[in-house]
């Protein structure tokens, strides 16, 4: 994408091809860069281990967290083995086990968000891509213990959502959130997949318009030149932003906090309260 | 992804539909008055078709104990969304009209053989029974109907998903309306998921598929990712009875099926186990 000009504000079409780029940090890089410890925990006990979503024990500037993300890979080989970031039911379900071994542990709950959706496969709804989307979305909601989110770069649909229900949501400032792609709502709305620049637009997918509508609390800036031209700067702004939210709020007691997670999601996104 | 797809809906408006129906999922011709007295049900093939949210409320509850519940919590329009086809606040302004309800579900306290329950009932002709904010709020407010009542919930869905004119804000509706059951649940209090056809993306992946009890009408159609788009992904075709009722209980994810004609006395027995 050497033809955008970062110097100009970009337009919502823009911004998803940045999202999608190539060389933008992935959840490894994020690992890498702002854990001094990371223990990976593998599996859903019930069927196996996706590689589209991975979490585990980490640390973050001294603070033990449960980190949890999809994966997307940085080659042809990788993306094989993560779907491209596309989680199948077992990653969903992984993702509810270590969300409430996090409770158990009265650790918080860091989530990095990064996928095209949920995957559409044939085995994937055999497997209940529905339910353990379902599961996890009332899960996240009660969960006695911190929740942040990060929306890295794509926050697609119901396959983002399955991660992202919590206290604080963060977004970087060129990812995108949406109900569905661009590309998917263009050939539906506008019955035609090349209309998806005018859809990224009407949508509103952009973490400008995601902070306005109230869906996400805060933005966190890219560098010049977006992520991928800087990627240790931008997981060392992840890091900060993410440490600063856990201070806030694991002074809180549980029972607080899961009132006012309620309390969040009972406004956001209402037609009347 | 594009898990919002619409359903495919047959036709039935025919020259004659005054005299026939025909079955969208068999095409057989049935003579009208059989085919309401059969309350839409195909002697044929057995496929429940859809009922209005009115109708599924006469059959499900006893007479005149509906009471309806935030009536006027219409749609909003969030993102003044306009498409091809021109603005989403015109085109829901033209379903209100023509349909005479102001969202896609109904919700309201009502009595199930003696026992009180909060039920909402979804209705496939807003706008698909897609979730927006007001869908979400009316299921969300009937949520916290039944805790403070602590009266059972039952929700009946039908719905093509999210409603993407509302972008971001119909996705929410997924975790709020979740929120609210979480609540329910963690109270002890019941809630029962009844799937009609067709029941897909997103409220499939949302409130309808975490019922204490999970029930449904037989070959109804549910899912979450469109055929089509499975389709494309895995260049395979899928199986004929891929993502019927018939097979989410074959693969674990309905604890029944239910016939039309038995839901009502079902329901009730249900939650006399639940003890209500
Ligand atoms: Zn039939």
């Amino acid at each position: 994408m050497s033809d955008i000009d970062f110097t100009k504000p970009l337009t919502p079409w823009q911004i998803v091809q940045v999202a999608r780029m190539s060389g933008r940090p992935l959840i490894g890089d994020y690992i890498k860069g702002m854990c001094s410890d990371f223990i990976e925990l593998h599996g859903d006990r019930v069927f196996g281990d996706d590689r589209g979503m991975i979490g585990g024990f980490a640390t973050i500037g001294g603070e033990r967290v449960m980190l949890i993300g999809h994966q997307k890979g940085k080659s042809v080989e990788e993306n094989i083995k993560t779907n491209f970031g596309m989680a199948n039911p077992e990653g969903y379900r992984k993702a509810m086990r270590l969300m409430r071994l996090a409770e158990k542990y009265h650790l918080p709950v860091i989530a990095l968000v990064d996928t095209p959706g949920a995957y559409p496969g044939l085995e994937a709804e055999a497997r209940g891509q529905a339910e353990a989307i379902a599961k996890n979305l009332t899960v996240m909601a009660g969960l006695r213990t911190p929740y942040i989110i990060v929306v890295t770069g794509e926050g697609g649909s119901g396959g983002a959502l399955g991660i992202a229900v919590g206290d604080t949501v963060l977004m970087l400032q060129y990812a995108v959130y949406s109900v569905i792609s661009p590309e998917g709502c263009a050939s539906i709305l506008w019955r035609d997949g090349k209309k998806a620049p005018e859809a990224a637009k009407a949508m509103k997918i952009t973490a400008d318009s995601l902070l306005k509508l109230g869906i996400i609390d805060e933005i966190l800036p890219e560098p010049t030149g977006a992520a991928h031209s800087d990627p240790r700067a931008m997981v060392k702004t992840v890091k900060a932003a993410v440490l600063k939210c856990i201070k806030e709020l694991k002074v809180l007691p549980a029972d607080e906090l899961v009132v006012r997670r309620y309390a969040k999601l009972r406004r956001m996104g209402s037609a009347t309260l | 992804m594009s898990w919002f797809e619409k359903p495919a809906t047959p036709s039935v408006r025919t020259p004659m539909e005054a005299i026939w129906a025909v079955c969208p999922a068999c095409k057989s011709y049935v003579p009208r008055e059989e085919w309401t007295a059969a309350q839409r049900v195909c002697s044929r093939c057995n496929f429940h078709d859809r009922l209005t949210s009115r109708e599924r409320i006469d059959l499900i509850t006893d007479a005149g104990s509906f009471q309806e519940l935030n009536a006027k919590v219409t749609f909003a329009d969030p993102l003044k969304f306009e498409d091809a086809s021109g603005p989403y606040a015109a085109k829901a302004t033209a379903t209100v009209a023509k349909t005479g309800l102001n969202e896609a579900i109904v919700t309201g306290n009502a009595k199930i053989e003696g026992i009180g329950v909060v039920l909402g009932v979804m209705d496939f002709r807003f706008l698909g029974g897609s979730l927006g904010s007001g869908t979400g709020d009316r299921i969300l407010l009937a949520a916290e109907e039944a805790l403070a009542k602590r009266r059972p919930y039952i929700v009946f869905s039908a719905s093509g998903g999210a409603r993407m004119h509302e972008g971001i804000v119909s996705l929410m509706q997924m975790a709020r309306t979740c929120a609210a059951i979480a609540r329910l649940q963690g109270a002890g209090i019941p809630y029962i998921s009844v799937l009609t056809d067709p029941t897909t993306g997103g409220v499939s992946a949302s409130y309808a598929m975490v019922g204490d009890i999970n029930l449904a009408e037989p070959k109804a159609l549910i899912g979450f990712a469109g055929r089509r788009v499975i389709e494309q992904t895995i260049k395979q075709k899928l199986p004929d009875d891929f993502q019927t009722a018939e097979y989410l209980q074959e693969h674990g994810f309905l604890d029944h099926i239910v016939e039309r004609k038995e839901m009502k006395a079902f329901l009730a027995k249900t939650l006399r186990y639940a003890g209500c």
